[in-house]
């Protein structure tokens, strides 16, 4: 079958690049960091990194080789998507991993700036998110304002060259670690969605107050964030007054092409030891061979052939972006088939391991089977979070399908 | 949609054309009032045999266009649009066997006259009312084949036969000890009992042949769903679009919305199997059973899905027989069952895994 013409770079040049790429990798990512990433770090909590995990940030960072297709005049690679994606190969080839990869500032701040933010707004804050110097989180839902996001509270009032910030933020990842925030605030209270502005503050700012909430996987990478009289200048809106809700929706879409789409996720199900290999250990094998448990069995099966098909369409989306096709229709369906089946996979790894599979923590548990108790709670957040699987459905009925509201 | 070739391109959008054009639902329709001996639509297969479509899989040294299975495929998906009847999938899989089995001989003598459309053939595997190809009692002695082929589609018609006996496939033509029995079934299409009593039978080579051709003939059936199912999913979607109770239009209700959008994740999802599935076909990629397998049993739960819904959402009118939805439900359910349903593909998967 014929593949598409790479459309935007010649072949030999890419081949020059591929040269340098790996000349680079070599010299920079130290073969001892093979599959110790630690870019998940903001979700997880910090960790420290070893002084060989800092040099490669720092190497990574100063290349802006973290963010290879943001324009260099920010610090970024300025590579072209096919460069990009060659640089992809070879850092898999090597087991490089992406220190910045995971941050909120690369995923969704940073490329919403660059396409709303002023020249000053970039020339400050996108520098520092290549690098991987400040935490971004994210302050949009509110006690009151979840699915119904438009419907948030918290109001800044205009005090000539600033805004006086007063309300509560909730679910704000990584909100205890973040250096900075992108949020959205209520300027008009008459509007809607036509009263909403886009600010970015210090969570140093006198008057912000984080407190972690606990989870049912105990951990708390969430927290909720009071705001009781916090200065923002108004050098520090994106934007106009008003124009909020345009921007911050922007930056969801990019939240759900990484949420969904990223590819990262169905390969990361695909690896570790196989389901239908722990569930010969755990719930053993009939006299063919089989595993002993037909009911265990047919499920694993349905699981494994839904996880394939999630991932030839995910590689389905990504051969139409590449053949000029448009965005593929493909793409909205995304979110809700990833946390399906990672949702799924969870539940059919304490289904094999029985009650070992619900382990919480110290002696008498396997380590991976620990892990997997957390990931599997943890796990249900994902058809919540970034749009829940009742909001990713009403958006595939009114934007694809065009189906309408009630008149 | 898969990364398409221009000239497949090109296909797709002419058999699409045609199906919408040439051979809207209506069609069928009038082929199924008029209940035709052959159960086909005479008339638009020498359309199809006229634009080459029945040469797509022959090679280009016997008449044929030599388009690959992905190309074939993207036919059948269109016909399935529209309910086409036609014997191209079962005329294609017979195709198959002889490309990948026939003796030159064989080729020279059968693959001209199938690719202008002169012959329809077909593959006889089951003898009874499951795909069961490991449990074939058909036998040949002395190069006469017997035994008692079940639904064989286009079976009352068919000239030549690519017969599963129990050591391998065979070419039967003529009907020479050949007795067919027609079998009406709910989707008003060809599905004879064939019997073949001391039929003269050539063999073709090939230890897994049987096994290749019934998963090339899946994978065409898989097509055919697949347009069946976009367009039935269409034709709901419109319909909840026009359809006003309580004053307000049914794809208002946001019950019915997610509904919806349900069937088009499982749509979507459909399509990058089935397309994975030719994909590896025409790469001839060790792991085609494998991909077949996904792609046939993901086909099947998702067009019965899609097929019970379009009936469901319609109401009352989707019961009618004046209403296109029957049909579809119809066809499915035979598609479903034909080269294995969705329990045995799944079973099937689980063996090739090791699970």
């Amino acid at each position: 079958m014929a593949t598409a013409p790479e459309l935007d770079a010649p072949a030999d040049a890419l081949d020059a690049f591929r040269t340098q790429a790996r000349d680079w990798l070599a010299a920079n990512f130290p073969p001892s960091l093979r599959g110790k990433d630690n870019s998940m770090s903001a979700v997880e909590g910090p960790n420290a990194d070893s002084p060989e995990q800092a040099a490669w940030k720092q190497a990574i960072g100063a290349k802006g080789w973290s963010v290879p297709t943001w324009p260099s005049d920010y610090g970024g690679g300025g590579l072209s998507r096919a460069e990009a994606r060659v640089l992809q190969e070879e850092m898999a080839r090597v087991g490089a991993w992406n220190p910045m990869g995971g941050s909120m500032g690369v995923m969704m701040f940073g490329p919403t700036l660059l396409e709303y933010g002023s020249e000053a707004q970039k020339q400050e804050h996108i520098p520092p998110i290549v690098r991987g110097e400040l935490r971004w989180c994210q302050g949009y839902s509110e006690p009151g304002a979840g699915s119904d996001l438009a419907s948030l509270q918290m109001f800044a009032e205009d005090h000539g060259d600033h805004y006086v910030v007063n309300g509560q933020k909730t679910w704000t990842s990584g909100g205890q670690w973040a250096d900075k925030c992108f949020m959205l605030v209520r300027t008009d209270k008459s509007k809607k969605h036509e009263g909403i502005t886009f600010l970015l503050c210090d969570m140093t700012s006198p008057g912000v107050e984080v407190k972690p909430i606990r989870m049912i996987s105990g951990s708390s990478p969430f927290c909720e964030t009071f705001f009781t009289d916090v200065k923002v200048p108004k050098a520090n809106r994106v934007g106009q007054e008003g124009e909020g809700w345009t921007i911050g929706k922007r930056l969801l879409q990019h939240e759900r092409n990484s949420l969904g789409g990223g590819g990262s996720s169905a390969a990361r199900m695909f690896a570790g030891t196989p389901l239908s290999q722990l569930a010969k250990q755990h719930a053993g094998v009939d006299a063919e061979g089989r595993i002993a448990d037909a009911e265990l069995r047919g499920k694993i099966v349905r699981h494994e052939m839904d996880l394939r098909a999630f991932a030839l369409t995910l590689r389905r989306a990504q051969q139409d972006a590449k053949s000029n096709q448009g965005p593929s229709a493909a793409t909205s369906i995304m979110k809700n088939v990833g946390a399906r089946i990672m949702q799924e996979r969870s539940e059919l790894l304490i289904e094999i391991r029985g009650m070992a599979g619900l382990g919480w923590e110290g002696e008498g548990f396997d380590e991976d089977a620990l892990k997997d108790t957390r990931h599997w709670l943890f796990g249900k957040a994902v058809s919540i979070y970034g749009g829940s699987s009742e909001i990713q459905n009403n958006v595939i009925a009114k934007r694809i399908l065009g189906m309408l509201d009630h008149q | 949609m898969a990364v398409l070739t221009e000239e497949q391109t090109m296909l797709r959008d002419m058999a699409r054309e045609w199906a919408d054009n040439e051979s809207p639902v209506t069609a069928f329709r009038r082929m199924r009032d008029a209940a035709p001996a052959a159960l086909f639509d005479a008339e638009g297969w020498r359309a199809q045999a006229e634009m080459g479509w029945a040469g797509i899989l022959v090679p280009e040294a016997f008449g044929g266009a030599e388009m690959g299975y992905l190309s074939l495929g993207l036919v059948i998906e269109q016909l399935g649009r529209t309910l086409t009847a036609t014997p191209l999938a079962a005329t294609a899989a017979a195709t198959s066997a002889i490309v990948l089995g026939g003796s030159d001989a064989q080729k020279a003598e059968w693959l001209p006259r199938i690719a202008s459309g002169e012959v329809i053939a077909t593959l006889a595997v089951d003898e009874g009312p499951r795909f069961a190809p490991d449990r074939i009692a058909a036998a040949v002695e002395g190069g006469k084949l017997s035994g008692t082929k079940e639904f064989v589609a286009e079976g009352d018609s068919a000239q030549l036969f690519v017969v599963a006996a129990a050591d391998g496939l065979y070419l039967v033509s003529g009907d020479e000890g050949v007795t067919r029995s027609t079998r009406l079934m709910a989707d008003s299409r060809s599905h004879a009992q064939v019997r073949f009593d001391g039929a003269p039978a050539e063999r073709l080579s090939g230890g897994d042949l049987l096994v290749q051709v019934t998963d090339r003939a899946a994978a065409a059936a898989c097509a055919e769903m697949l347009g069946m199912a976009e367009a039935a999913f269409a034709q709901t979607n419109d319909y909840l679009k026009t359809r006003v109770q309580f004053g307000q239009v049914l794809a208002s209700f946001q019950a019915l919305q997610h509904r919806m959008a349900r069937m088009f994740t499982e749509l979507e999802l459909m399509r990058s199997v089935v397309e994975g599935a030719f994909e590896a076909i025409d790469a001839g990629r060790g792991d085609i059973s494998q991909t077949v397998s996904l792609a046939k049993a993901t086909a099947g739960d998702t067009l019965h899905l899609v097929s019970r819904e379009m009936v469901q959402l319609h109401g009352g009118i989707g019961m009618t027989d004046e209403h296109d939805a029957g049909f579809y439900l119809k066809r499915a359910r035979v598609l479903e069952q034909q080269w294995g349903n969705a329990a045995w593909h799944r079973e099937r998967f689980a063996r090739l895994g090791g699970y």
